[in-house]
């Protein structure tokens, strides 16, 4: 493995271990942004551009502002003073733990026969666009069907009580 | 160690790590930070198993991935309506005092 993965892999796990621990909202929220940019610069050295490109649009250009967004509409910006963390966190601690255990083993102890281990995909943005309109036709559609109806049910949900009376 | 276990071992800590977050804040809004942590870790699965697998020509684990970075966009834009929409009753977006699903 390359240099360049480790640093990617200790920006990605230092950028989510920061993200759940710090105190002050907003500093997570921009931990979660440096755990989204390590993950895009993983899937780009995965050779998975438009996964990386759509990684970085989605999740860096529009959750996380998302996100940041209604921290600051429920005056969550302040650094909290009473703990960040629920009073059981030692039980979520261990399920965690126990469920990164249980997966960490798994993967070491699973034989990969997998062939494709130096071989480059040659696969464009046109041919990802062609299974898009061809193959996965029926799941794009559903998706812009889920789109707009979470568009549609965000907003309802979130609008005033007065103006939906109106 | 291969790229492959190396890639998943990453996306497994991703997940725990998001997993431990959304069990344990108070926040509601950071609960739904970690439901995206462990949806990232999951994309990064994919487009592992993606390049790495046979016939990625296939280009079944890119869909995957694309298709649940869309949904996971859907469900972080809702959440957050959801969020918001509560701290209009309740004035807070402390988990703990949220105990009654009635408006």
């Amino acid at each position: 493995m390359s240099v360049v993965f480790y640093l990617l892999s200790a920006l990605t796990v230092g950028g989510a271990l920061a993200a759940v621990l710090m105190k002050n909202t907003v500093h997570c929220v921009l931990a979660l942004t440096v755990a989204f940019a390590g993950l895009a610069l993983l899937f780009l050295g995965l050779d998975a551009q438009f996964a990386g490109f759509a990684q970085i649009m989605v999740y860096i250009g529009a959750v996380a502002i998302l996100v940041v967004f209604a921290i600051l509409m429920t005056k969550g910006s302040e650094t909290p003073t009473e703990p960040v963390h629920s009073g059981s966190w030692y039980v979520g601690l261990a399920i965690a733990a126990g469920v990164f255990a249980v997966l960490g083993s798994v993967i070491l102890d699973s034989v990969w026969g997998l062939p494709n281990e130096t071989a480059v995909p040659a696969v464009t943005v046109r041919d990802i666009g062609n299974a898009l309109v061809g193959r996965y036709v029926l799941p794009l559609e559903v998706v812009a069907l889920l789109l707009t109806a979470a568009l549609i049910g965000a907003v309802i949900v979130a609008m005033h009580e007065k103006a939906r009376s109106k | 160690m291969t790229p492959l276990v190396a890639h998943l071992l990453v996306a497994a800590l991703v997940f725990a790590i998001g997993l431990g977050g959304a069990l344990t804040r108070r926040n509601a809004i950071l609960v739904l930070i970690g439901i995206e942590l462990m949806l990232n870790a999951a994309n990064l699965n994919l487009i592992a198993f993606w390049r790495y697998g046979p016939h990625p020509e296939a280009l079944t684990g890119m869909m995957f991935a694309i298709f649940s970075i869309a949904v996971a966009a859907a469900e972080a834009a809702v959440g957050l309506g959801l969020v918001i929409h509560i701290y209009r009753h309740t004035h807070t977006t402390d988990l703990d005092e949220m105990n009654r699903m009635k408006g």
